[in-house]
């Protein structure tokens, strides 16, 4: 039993010295001096603000991606002690001493530097030689946008790490596969592939292109199994053995689909709820998100709707907030002024009370529930809730005008009608003040109408017209408030019908005066109650797909097109008085001949495929299927990271390309190698190959060593030397005039 | 091994395709054997004849898919065939004797064979007759109700008369389909001077029930397309008929079928493209035969058509495209072949679906516009250069003064397609959207509001007095722009524009012509040396602000309702040159100078082409939904969330409301996922190797090859909606749903004879399947009698009100009928 301490305890290690020495050098020109520039760069601008709110706990939203970035971000703030207090607002401007630059910098340097000997890995574990691999990793290093983009405050380098150690992770994986499944270490790389494509999609949506990629190998790889006959034993007579192989399959697909969808689902809610469980405080975005969400937060509406009634009574106080909120979150509103008599193109109105939705906070936003059978405007004891279907009167807390609406044409909106608080000087129109009350996501129909949580319709009971936001600006007499109409053509649901209120208390005066005080008064009674992660969860989510954020240009924008050309650049920072700058600018020479790499492949992948098609096979099979899964991780890679941006209609920056670009620079030293082994008939063919390949390497390392004070920003330039490195006409290089 | 009986050698034939009457060829059929088939008594019927077995295909089938042929497989199925047969020939043999014994005492076996299969070929095609007569007699019902404009009527109307009329327009569709309906008007009679104004005008005495019934004619096709494309995909007369009832008793397809709209004709099309390349796929064993060439060429025309309707029809391009990429990848794997008939089959390919369809598609272009030749409303949405050539416009023929002198009076167009002429009006930008001055936008339209009058920036004397020698502008001055009928200065500042927050603002300011020093612009054209003249329509010119450095451009977008829905116009400080930004002078009116004629900027038919392509995308692009407005969603679609009105409101009103019928529709739903469902279950078995049976094996087939392409058709035509833009319409659907209903027809009849086949005993199986076909005809038929008011019109009581004869059938609460 206790034999294993008969023998020494041996560990034995290996160490890759090429990979140990490629981290170092990772490290060392990620990390050479980062905390330079001590000033705002750029798009830090912007993440620099979401960190600020994590380490003050301020609840935001930020359409541009899953959470789990700008947490990570987050964290590096806080090992530094950062306490948020900086004001993000202008490119260039100095860090104050509280911000902890390097350790808010160092987790993108980090993830800079272990691409690069995760770049030798992945191509190795490819099965292409080492020198293969030795060449992608020196490209991944030398590469200047690279470098410029792992510096600094921002989440592509990130990106790319998670992006390479799913690509890595899987092939591992599928290395394992073939001798021994089932094991410790084919569980730990299967299991990170989920992880990190999850990861990946935490960072920024974009990562769901190479989850996609690796989604759809592991898929074709698990079609094999399936046909796979090996697995099922040929031999195998016998129903019992039969059982046995098909379970052996079922396992391996179970295994797959649970580290490979379940996980990363399971670990991308799991983003969201640290998310919410950080941000518990109210903060700038709270106007967005609904009533519900809002109250849930501390500080904000929770402070006011704290302690409210829950169900809504004949006789409550109420404001009512239209739940579409566009193109602004506004609240049921009227006030004294009336409709003009005749407006600018002639029509006529009723000239009765103006009814609006109004953006803002005010006493005027006060509206009764009332019944019409009762003449009370207080609630009764006990409350009668109203319900699904009950038929109620609107009464406008400070005038004591009734809701209406009637067969006039509304102000902006003339298909629709008009809706006002009736004034009854107009006896040939006669008040029509009765709606009909619709809960819209009720559970049954004998529901109770719930402060916040119900969106309620009202549906006029004379026209069975629908109250309804239409959005439009009034003009100077209706103070620019946006218009309320009665909507006579509802087709379907949709949010500009829907009201929830949002403010509830239960009237107690009778009397006018008395509540004309009662309404500026807060609102009291003591209740709580909260909303569950999912919900929450899923409106956060919602609210991010759908948030339609201005497209706004940008001065640094560009198109897919200009990136595999490098015709763009982005001037990130420009030293307050010296001619010091950093620019994100590629290595023209990685790009161009990445570039050519990956039309050189897809063309030869062609005229193999086509020739294999008819019976010639050129390539050996194992180097046939090699080309193939190195074509489908790097070329693919490419090609998911790259041509989606066609059909996106957001500003793009030439920093989107940089995850397809780390892909294409794995590509390069396997068509290099391919054409070395198989293309180079003859010895002399392959001495010149080798000459053409350290003359480009030589190249590339003088490139980037060209355009080094661009990628670092530590020296100063001379406009001369500006210019001489403005090699396209298009590149914006920042030339001081003085 | 193939000892079949003379029966099932006896040649088959398909029922010919419905338009090439009477000479239709005939394709002799060698497929598949589907042993399952055999034993209906549908099939006894009709369908049994339409298999004949062939192993020599099975296994080159097996082949293709890139599979050894096992060598027990072979034989397995041999011998299951042998047996098969053995076991239902009697059966089979039954019906048969029957029909006969009545006629001939004692027929010999061969002869009693040849008239049951004449008589089975008569029985197909009255079936098919029966199917095409229904068809057309669901379509052509009541067509004339209502007889007022319905819906987009107003529209394709509208462009029918148009055609009839020769009259210039735009719209965003190429013009195939519009021609057509103008083609049917024009033939039937109708003059074009009914106005289309709006969706409830009355036709009175106008003619219009031409047009309606070219169009319900071709929506009438799409039946008996989609019958022969389910039986030739699945070789089952079941499966046909039901596909085919399904859509006789759609109300959603019969109500699009009836009206004068774009979707028949598409449909037409897609399915005459659908039907033609099933057809010739199935004539793959005789390439380069007469009805080969014949269904290719019949494809590559109907991809013409559906391309040349709608760009929607692009998705059949796909669907065909793919099947002939696959084509020709199993013809290459095929080392039988040399590579010189690869190279054949690839050039006959080129030839009929790509420069054929194309040839056809620019032929449409070439026809309208040589139609199109007078000036109407669509003439701002093209380029100076486009106008000349229309006339009546007053581009054409028309001569102008060919340099651009100091008190001229012209219109700036943008030189970006269908943004338009620079445009100011005497409404004010509103309050909180930069300074409360007057608007300047683009607008398409021609306008006494689109004139400007050049002067000179810093003299205010009218450069028209005679007393003045005329002076040109050049390049590099620096000028002022007045508004003619405002006299306000085009004017830039530092505000923002409304939309563009990054650009400056662009508005008229001043009286009668006197501002400050942000009404200056220095005027440049593009690619030339300074001091040039300028000449008109041919300059591309920019504007240049003095004082804020930014560049006079459009950025396409269009402004709220206080800018009229016109384009903005702002000032951008970005110099990069794009067609935003590049104007060109078109009108130009100077009585000091002398005029030359415009003949020379006539563009070439490229040209022509180009252009209408770029306006109608740019077109397609701008309709984008407006925020608090209900617009329908791909997803509402399949579930048949809510229709769409067709004509009437109220309940005096006669109303007509596009919906599908919820029976067919939710069945469609529910086949898609049966369908991924076993497609996926029996595609696993065949790649774990199972050993099915030959009934299931041939069963399986039919449901992934046949199945499979169905369904591809339902997700190339319904997915990409999903990633579009532009508003959409409920009825875009529709061409999805002719797939989906076909997969229905092929899903229920295999799924049906499956069931049949794992009941062992015979005759349950065979009323099994029986049965259930029977029962969902006949259930689509009384779903349709039930719903057929949504089609043909109701007057009455809305469905909400009880006492509406329609209330019990308002399903879901979106349906407002």
């Amino acid at each position: 039993m206790l034999g294993f301490l008969k023998r020494p305890i041996v560990l034995t290690t290996d160490i890759n010295v090429n990979v140990v020495v490629l981290t170092g050098v990772g490290l060392l020109s990620r990390l050479w001096r980062l905390t330079y520039p001590r000033a705002v760069v750029f798009d830090e601008v912007y993440y620099g603000q979401y960190i600020s709110f994590y380490m003050k706990r301020v609840f935001f939203l930020d359409d541009s991606g899953p959470p789990f970035g700008h947490m990570l971000l987050a964290l590096g703030g806080y090992l530094g002690g950062f306490d948020g207090n900086f004001v993000w607002n202008r490119i260039g401007a100095e860090y104050s001493s509280n911000v902890p630059v390097w350790s808010l910098r160092l987790l993108p340097a980090l993830a800079g530097a272990f691409s690069v000997p995760m770049a030798y890995q992945i191509v190795s574990e490819l099965h292409f030689s080492h020198c293969a691999a030795m060449g992608a990793a020196l490209l991944m290093l030398i590469e200047n946008a690279l470098i410029t983009q792992s510096r600094l405050m921002l989440l592509e380098s990130v990106l790319i790490f998670f992006n390479l150690l799913a690509v890595l992770s899987f092939l591992k994986f599928s290395n394992c596969q073939k001798h021994s499944p089932f094991c410790l270490s084919w569980w730990f790389w299967l299991a990170l592939t989920g992880v990190s494509c999850s990861c990946a999609v935490g960072i920024k949506y974009m990562g769901v292109f190479t989850y996609l990629l690796v989604l759809s190998v592991a898929a074709v790889h698990a079609w094999h199994l399936i046909g796979d006959r090996t697995l099922s034993n040929v031999g195998a007579v016998s129903a019992s053995a039969c059982m046995a192989v098909s379970v052996c399959v079922f396992c391996h697909l179970l295994a797959r689909a649970v580290a490979l969808l379940v996980v990363p689902a399971v670990l991308y809610v799991l983003f969201f709820y640290v998310h919410l469980i950080l941000l518990y405080r109210s903060g700038p975005h709270d106007q967005i998100m609904s009533s519900a969400f809002q109250a849930s937060l501390e500080g904000g509406l929770s402070r006011i709707t704290q302690g409210q009634p829950l169900e809504v009574a004949f006789g409550s106080q109420v404001t009512l907030k239209n739940v579409f909120g566009k193109p602004l979150p506004c609240w049921l509103h009227s006030h004294q002024n009336t409709y003009p008599m005749i407006y600018e193109n002639g029509r006529g109105s009723s000239h009765q009370q103006q009814v609006t939705c109004y953006p803002f906070k005010d006493v005027n936003n006060w509206w009764i529930i009332k019944d019409p059978g009762r003449h009370q405007l207080v609630v009764s004891s006990p409350p009668r809730p109203v319900r699904h279907g009950d038929v109620v009167q609107l009464v406008h807390g400070m005038t004591t005008r009734f809701l209406n609406t009637h067969d006039v044409a509304a102000p902006l909106t003339p298909h629709s009608q008009e809706v006002s608080c009736y004034v009854d000087y107009n006896i040939s129109m006669p008040a029509q003040n009765l709606w009909r009350l619709e809960i819209v996501n009720r559970e049954s129909d004998t529901d109770v109408w719930k402060t916040i949580l119900s969106e309620v319709r009202f549906v006029h009971v004379n026209t069975s017209a629908i109250l309804k936001l239409s959005g439009a600006h009034l003009p100077d007499w209706g103070f620019r408030q946006l218009e309320v109409v009665g909507e006579k053509l509802p087709r379907g649901y949709h949010g500009s019908t829907a009201w929830n209120v949002e403010e509830h208390r239960y009237g107690q005066s009778q009397e006018q005066k008395e509540r004309e005080l009662e309404l500026h008064s807060p609102t009291q009674v003591d209740f709580s109650r909260n909303l569950s992660f999912m919900a929450r969860f899923s409106e956060l989510q919602w609210r991010m797909l759908t948030l339609r954020s201005d497209d706004s240009e940008h001065k640094y924008s560009s198109t897919p097109l200009e990136w595999v050309t490098l015709d763009t650049n982005i001037a990130y920072w420009l030293h307050p008085r010296s001619s010091a700058q950093i620019h994100l600018l590629g290595n023209v020479v990685i790009w161009a001949s990445g570039g050519l790499a990956t039309a050189v492949y897809t063309l030869l992948f062609l005229w193999y495929l086509l020739r294999r098609r008819r019976q010639i096979c050129d390539l050996p099979e194992d180097a046939w299927q090699r080309w193939v899964l190195a074509g489908a991780v790097c070329a693919g890679g490419w090609a998911v990271n790259y041509l989606p941006f066609f059909l996106m209609e957001k500003t793009l920056f030439l920093y989107h390309y940089l995850p397809a670009l780390s892909f294409q620079i794995l590509l390069l030293p396997v068509v290099l190698q391919h054409v070395n082994d198989h293309l180079c008939r003859s010895q002399l063919q392959r001495n010149l190959l080798s000459a053409l390949v350290v003359a480009w390497c030589s190249s590339a390392c003088h490139v980037s060593n060209a355009l080094r004070p661009l990628t670092y920003g530590d020296k100063e330039l001379s406009p001369d030397e500006l210019k001489a490195l403005r090699w396209k006409n298009s590149w914006d290089i920042l030339i001081r005039k003085h | 091994m193939l000892c079949a009986t003379g029966r099932l050698l006896a040649a088959t034939t398909l029922p010919a395709p419905p338009r090439g009457r009477g000479s239709a060829p005939r394709c002799r059929r060698r497929e598949l054997h589907f042993p399952g088939h055999s034993e209906q008594p549908f099939c006894d019927f009709l369908a049994g004849r339409l298999t004949r077995p062939s192993v020599l295909r099975a296994r080159r089938v097996i082949l293709r898919r890139g599979r050894m042929p096992p060598a027990t497989g072979g034989g397995l199925t041999g011998s299951e065939l042998r047996a098969r047969r053995g076991r239902c020939g009697p059966q089979t043999a039954r019906p048969a004797s029957r029909d006969v014994a009545a006629e001939a005492a004692a027929p010999s076996p061969k002869r009693s064979a040849v008239s049951s299969q004449r008589l089975e070929a008569a029985g197909r095609w009255a079936l098919l007759a029966l199917v095409t007569l229904l068809s057309f007699a669901t379509r052509f019902h009541r067509l004339e109700e209502p007889r007022h404009i319905c819906w987009d009527e107003t529209h394709f109307g509208k462009m029918g008369s148009y055609y009839i009329n020769r009259t210039f327009f735009f719209d965003v569709h190429p013009p195939l389909g519009k021609m057509l309906i103008g083609l049917a008007g024009y033939l039937s009679g109708y003059d074009g001077t009914f106005l289309f104004q709006k969706p409830g005008d009355k036709y009175e005495h106008h003619s219009y029930m031409g047009m309606r019934g070219f169009c319900a004619f071709l929506g009438s096709w799409l039946i008996p397309f989609a019958y022969l494309t389910v039986l030739d995909l699945s070789k089952s007369l079941p499966a046909a008929l039901l596909t085919a009832a399904l859509l006789t008793f759609d109300t959603g397809c019969l109500t699009l079928s009836q009206y004068i709209l774009l979707d028949p004709i598409l449909m037409f099309f897609i399915m005459a493209a659908m039907l033609s390349m099933v057809k010739y796929n199935s004539c793959a064993d005789r390439p380069f035969s007469a009805p080969w060439w014949f269904w290719l060429t019949l494809t590559g025309i109907s991809l013409a058509g559906a391309l040349g309707v709608k760009f929607v029809g692009l998705f059949i391009i796909l669907q065909v495209g793919l099947n002939t990429i696959s084509d020709l990848w199993h013809l290459l794997g095929d080392l039988s072949l040399s590579l010189v008939t690869v190279g054949k089959h690839l050039t006959a390919r080129i030839l009929c679906l790509i420069v054929l369809p194309l040839a056809l598609y620019m032929a449409t272009f070439a026809i309208h516009f040589m139609v199109l030749n007078k000036s109407g409303p669509g003439d701002g949405f093209f380029s100076s250069a486009f106008q000349s050539r229309l006339s009546g416009n007053n581009l054409h023929n028309a001569s102008v003064p060919e340099h651009l002198a100091y008190g001229s009076v012209i219109t700036v167009k943008n030189f970006r397609m269908a943004i338009g002429y620079l445009h100011s009006h005497r409404h004010l930008y509103p309050e909180g959207i930069g300074a409360r001055q007057q608007q300047v936008t683009t607008y398409l339209h021609k306008d006494y509001n689109n004139l400007w009058i050049i002067k000179k920036h810093n003299t205010n004397s009218d450069p028209l007095d005679p007393s003045f020698p005329v002076e040109f502008v050049r390049h590099g001055d620096i000028i002022r722009l007045e508004h003619k009928e405002t006299s306000r200065n085009l004017h830039s500042h530092y505000h923002e524009a409304p939309l563009t927050r990054k650009h400056y603002q662009v508005t008229g300011y001043g009286i009668n012509g006197t501002g400050d020093s942000n009404d200056f612009w220095r005027i440049e054209v593009v690619n030339r040396k300074f001091g040039n003249r300028i000449k008109v329509l041919r300059s591309r010119i920019r504007f240049i602000h003095l004082v804020t450095g930014c560049v006079l451009g459009s950025s396409g977008k269009v402004l709220p309702r206080w800018g009229w829905e016109q384009l903005e116009v702002t000032c951008t400080p970005y110099l990069k040159e794009t067609l935003n930004s590049i104007w060109n002078v078109e009108d130009h009116i100077n009585p000091k100078l002398p005029n030359i004629s415009l003949d020379v900027l006539q563009p070439s038919f490229p040209e022509i082409l180009l252009e209408s392509h770029m306006v109608m995308i740019r077109g397609n692009n701008g309709l984008k939904p407006k925020d608090n407005e209900f617009t329908s969603k791909p997803w509402h679609w399949p579930i048949n969330y809510q229709g769409l009105r067709f004509s009437g409101i109220n309940d005096t009103d006669f109303r007509v409301y596009l919906l599908g019928n919820p029976v067919v529709w939710w069945l469609n739903l529910l086949s898609i996922a049966l369908y991924l469902l076993s497609g996926s279950v029996l595609a696993i078995a065949m790649q774990r190797g199972a050993q099915l049976p030959a009934e299931v094996e041939g069963l399986s087939q039919v449901l992934l090859r046949g199945g499979g392409q169905v369904l591809l058709g339902w997700m190339l035509h319904y997915f990409p909606f999903f990633l579009m833009g532009r508003i959409l319409y409920f009825h875009h659907y529709f061409p999805a749903m002719l797939f989906s209903s076909m997969l229905t027809g092929i899903l229920w009849d295999t799924l049906l004879r499956l069931c049949a086949w794992s009941v062992a005993s015979s005759r349950l199986a065979r009323s099994i399947h029986v049965v259930g076909v029977l029962s969902l005809l006949l259930g689509t038929a009384y779903s349709f009698y039930l719903f057929h008011p949504l089609a043909y019109g109701m007057v009455g009581p809305l469905a909400q009100d009880p006492q509406s004869p329609m209330a019990g059938l308002r399903w879901l609460e979106s349906w407002d009928f």
